[in-house]
């Protein structure tokens, strides 16, 4: 069936809550509302409000909570209704879900997912257009999951849910409804842990995840060069090994980011390709981000956004070296 | 009911047992006397267990820890209340609870002295493990209350915390949402006077803790937290409640800390050596002992002194002898799979 984003999520969280009554949802609007941009519409009607939980407005409790459900055999699916918003459950993720397994060694854990909206390029709010899954990346026990399609984002989020370790997963806002796709109406399942080679090229690696897949594929579509295109998909645990493979045999990389540059994700992935593929090298990695600056609102939302110039413009830089 | 009779906004404590141990027989809740005598013995186990702890820090032999003393009624009456199957969510200073709730107390040293196996209680034992940033457990005993009801379920679960913890955000939030979702909760909020060394009417502006409930929507109850038959009195009838699917209950347990917040401080610098002595005379050990040599039901201490002496003694032996954790343990449990960079890292590649 065709599907955007939206529905492509709403497909995973209802065959997941059909498939294991253990599965819950809960978060702020979630239930009659069918949630602020939708992804949980209908979900009430099917399962009731007992697993489908309109909570009151406190995302630390959300997380909290969500961390007891799961310790006593749920698998809960959090909503946070703006990244901007997940810092209040900073404590609860970092303090708890993160570590429970290790803590215990094993006796009790946090299967859990943490779902949210990030990223800019929809005329938001102020707070609604945060890139900031290097906050969550930096913490052992947290998984960071961002989907870049519809059918992508079924699968990684059915395999999410059913991961047995916290996942923070992050929806790209505006890739929502941007395009529809194929995707089975049936189940559907991408391991986590594994980056996806969305286009093979021979000249330069691009590696990017979430909103900038898209706009990689918009921006390399007239370069010259043979450009191969990776979808991270897990930002972490990061598969290392598909991006080194690449690189060494490119022997150039540019890495895309809508967050900030300085200690971005960015950094890390360089840093791994340093390490892994120094010498066969022929280029710095180039990283395409926004600038160290606080997210303008909407009017001054180009001086921020990375767009397809900027990414072409890397690639030349590193084609050139 | 106790929480009719005892209203927090008037200042109405609940006490049954006064502080020479005589009972108020129309509050006596029903307990054997085999119950109340290991009740006794438990307490006394905290209190020489406990003593043992700081000793051990002392001398190196274990790290950082808060001290029990004085709180072994407010730790145990509630825990007494529970079924094997109801949880208990605890913060780090009821180490009578988790006795009475059957996590060893090898294993509670084996925590303190830095190792993570501490955590590791025996299978069926439904307690969480410690936390230590303050009150961060309570809507996590929510969600536990949560998944038991969706199940269909009658467990309790209950919640331990200090007076510090209803000014976090945590307390507020778990709270709100047990009123909200009428989950099966008791909390526990252990007001020993001192979250490290501000006072409790530095805390907060209520006049008890016990009336925040009524914010919450439902009741709240100030219980004398040195008077063991009080404190398991009160938790029994919040603990019917609950399992009844009438939702939670706060109970807040007035009771004071005779030793330091952790062995890192020294109670001398924010309170003076009168106002502990005159809480030394409120000891819930002593005044529960009153209470059993009065009821012929205790004579002679020495015996289980010494058998129990003989068990702290062993415990902390057990503990110490048990090996620091290998690197591998150290790694394994980050993920419930390990990815293959941290495989590279326990290896010392550092990849």
């Amino acid at each position: 069936m065709m599907m955007n984003m939206v529905q492509a999520i709403n497909s995973a969280l209802s065959m997941e809550m059909e498939r294991d009554p253990s599965v819950v949802v809960l978060g702020e609007d979630v239930g009659v509302d069918g949630g602020v941009f939708r992804l949980t519409d209908g979900l009430i009607d099917k399962f009731g409000e007992a697993r489908v939980i309109d909570t009151p407005l406190a995302e630390a409790g959300i997380a909290g909570v969500a961390i007891g459900m799961a310790l006593n055999g749920l698998r809960p699916v959090a909503e946070i209704q703006f990244m901007g918003f997940s810092y209040l459950t900073l404590n609860q993720m970092i303090n708890h879900a993160a570590r429970m397994r290790n803590r215990t060694r094993g006796r009790l854990t946090v299967p859990m997912v943490l779902r949210m909206p990030y990223g800019a390029g929809v005329k938001a709010l102020e707070h609604h257009s945060e890139s900031t899954e290097a906050l969550y990346a930096q913490i052992p026990g947290l998984k960071v999951v961002v989907p870049s399609t519809p059918l992508e984002a079924k699968g990684l989020l059915t395999s999410s849910i059913r991961d047995p370790d916290p996942v923070i997963f992050l929806e790209p806002t505006r890739s929502y409804r941007m395009l529809k796709e194929e995707v089975p109406d049936g189940e559907y399942l991408v391991p986590l842990g594994k980056a996806r080679t969305v286009q093979e090229g021979d000249d330069v690696t691009v590696i990017g995840w979430g909103a900038m897949i898209p706009l990689i594929q918009r921006a390399v579509a007239n370069v010259q060069a043979s450009v191969e295109i990776i979808d991270l998909r897990t930002i972490s645990p990061m598969d290392s090994e598909t991006i080194v493979t690449s690189v060494k045999r490119t022997g150039r990389a540019v890495v895309v980011h809508e967050a900030p540059r300085s200690f971005g994700v960015g950094a890390e992935i360089a840093s791994r390709i340093y390490e892994g593929a120094i010498l066969k090298l022929e280029a710095p990695v180039e990283r395409v981000t926004a600038p160290d600056i606080t997210v303008p609102l909407p009017k001054g939302e180009d001086h921020y956004y990375v767009n397809e110039q900027m990414i072409r413009d890397g690639i030349e830089r590193t084609l050139r070296f | 009911m106790l929480t009719d009779d005892f209203d927090p906004m008037k200042g109405e404590m609940l006490q049954i047992m006064d502080e020479d141990g005589n009972v108020d027989s129309s509050l006596m809740p029903k307990l054997s006397k085999d119950l109340l005598l290991k009740a006794y013995r438990n307490m006394l186990l905290t209190r020489l267990a406990d003593d043992k702890a700081v000793k051990l820090q002392r001398q190196g032999r274990l790290g950082a820890y808060p001290p029990s003393k004085g709180q072994e009624a407010s730790q145990l009456g509630p825990a007494m209340a529970l079924n094997d199957n109801d949880w208990l969510v605890w913060a780090f200073r009821e180490m009578g609870a988790l006795l009475w709730k059957g996590v060893p107390l090898q294993t509670q040293y084996l925590y303190w002295m830095g190792n993570e196996l501490g955590n590791v209680y025996p299978n069926g034992v439904h307690v969480t493990p410690s936390v230590v940033p303050v009150g961060s457990q309570v809507p996590h005993a929510v969600g536990i209350a949560y998944a038991s009801k969706l199940r269909g379920e009658k467990d309790v679960t209950l919640a331990y915390f200090g007076d510090g913890a209803t000014s976090e955000g945590d307390f507020h939030e778990g709270l709100n949402f047990a009123g909200v979702f009428r989950t099966a909760n008791v909390f526990v909020c252990q007001n020993n006077q001192f979250a490290i060394s501000t006072r409790r009417n530095k805390q907060s502006a209520s006049a008890t803790l016990a009336q925040k409930a009524v914010a919450y929507g439902f009741p709240g109850i100030l219980v004398d937290g040195n008077d063991v038959l009080a404190m398991y009195a009160a938790t029994k009838e919040a603990v019917d409640r609950a399992r009844n699917g009438e939702g939670p209950t706060l109970i807040e347990s007035y009771t004071y800390r005779l030793s330091d917040h952790t062995t890192s401080d020294d109670w001398r610098k924010y309170r003076s050596k009168e106002e502990v002595a005159e809480w030394e005379r409120k000891d819930p050990l002593k005044r529960f002992r009153s209470y059993l040599v009065a009821q012929n039901m205790i004579k002679d201490d020495e015996p289980l002194m010494k058998e129990l002496t003989d068990i702290v003694e062993r415990a902390a032996a057990e503990a110490e002898a048990v090996p620091a954790p290998t690197r591998s343990d150290a790694f394994v449990h980050t993920y419930a799979e390990m990815p293959p960079y941290l495989r590279g890292q326990m290896g010392g590649g550092g990849k």
